[in-house]
């Protein structure tokens, strides 16, 4: 009872921020919404007993995601955003790709019901624990290889943002 | 109460939802920001839907992808961020016509 309570209120919470995120003119009310959604959605994740990649979602989305958006948008100009206005055509591909997709989600269960748990989830375990098992010992090279792409973009980041574009426009100057 | 029971279907359908959001502002939002932010929601619902299959089929390679996908939208956000940083000082918008540069 207690978690039908809570999916339907998280999934409320969820669909509604998301859709000011997608229908507000005003940047900063769009960040706000989406930061909110992100916290409902790590709400999700505890309640479907997956307690790590809940506070991971808490750290990184609304933690480093949300906090580098916010830092991005001192350069920008928020006041003015346009919405495009939604040409038929726009309406009827949204509708046709939407109507393809849950036909696909929706019978992908009915198909699978003699899958394998390939890494099962063990009883008694802490969901932490059991992830840590599988994520060191299956999934290294994966997450090694994440780290350095996570470096790869830090650094990617840092220059591009950085002081570098000073002489990009020097030279725009000049040509 | 038997149907009051929150099943697969319940999630996955709420992840369908939470990625045609993601769907809708991606097709008709014209500032690059918030084709960043409808991304963002792409992301979190297809999350929503692997956690929710890692749960209902006890099996913890939904939640390691989650987890991987979480890493690539990071780096996403930083690398994405930085170019639209440097569109932005050298042509004063972030809307997405301008990145047209031939007129046909």
């Amino acid at each position: 009872m207690f978690e039908t309570i809570a999916f339907y209120t998280f999934a409320f919470l969820i669909i509604s921020s998301f859709l000011v995120v997608v229908t507000s003119k005003n940047a900063l009310y769009s960040m706000s919404a989406l930061a909110s959604g992100m916290i409902f959605i790590s709400g999700l994740f505890f309640l479907l007993n997956a307690d790590f990649l809940g506070v991971v979602q808490l750290i990184v989305y609304t933690g480093a995601v949300i906090a580098l958006y916010a830092f991005a948008m001192i350069f920008f100009d928020t006041a003015k955003n346009v919405i495009e206005v939604n040409s038929k055509k726009m309406i009827f591909l949204l509708t046709s790709i939407s109507a393809i997709l849950v036909v696909f989600i929706m019978t992908a269960p009915i198909n699978s019901d003699a899958i394998q748990a390939l890494y099962p989830i063990h009883q008694g375990v802490g969901n932490t624990q059991d992830v840590g098992m599988v994520l060191f010992t299956k999934y290294l090279v994966p997450f090694e290889l994440a780290a350095v792409m996570l470096l790869v973009a830090m650094i990617g980041g840092i220059l591009m943002a950085g002081k570098k574009m000073d002489m990009l426009s020097d030279i725009e100057e000049t040509k | 109460m038997g149907s009051m029971i929150i099943s697969l279907e319940h999630y996955l359908l709420l992840s369908s939802i939470l990625f045609f959001i993601g769907l809708y502002g991606v097709i008709v939002r014209k500032n690059l920001l918030m084709l960043f932010f409808a991304t963002e929601i792409m992301l979190n619902a297809v999350n929503v839907g692997l956690v929710a299959i890692s749960n209902y089929y006890g099996d913890l390679t939904g939640q390691m992808f989650a987890f991987f996908i979480i890493a690539i939208a990071a780096s996403e956000v930083a690398i994405g961020l930085g170019l639209l940083v440097i569109w932005f000082k050298r042509h004063n918008t972030v809307d997405l016509d301008s990145l047209q540069s031939m007129k046909g």
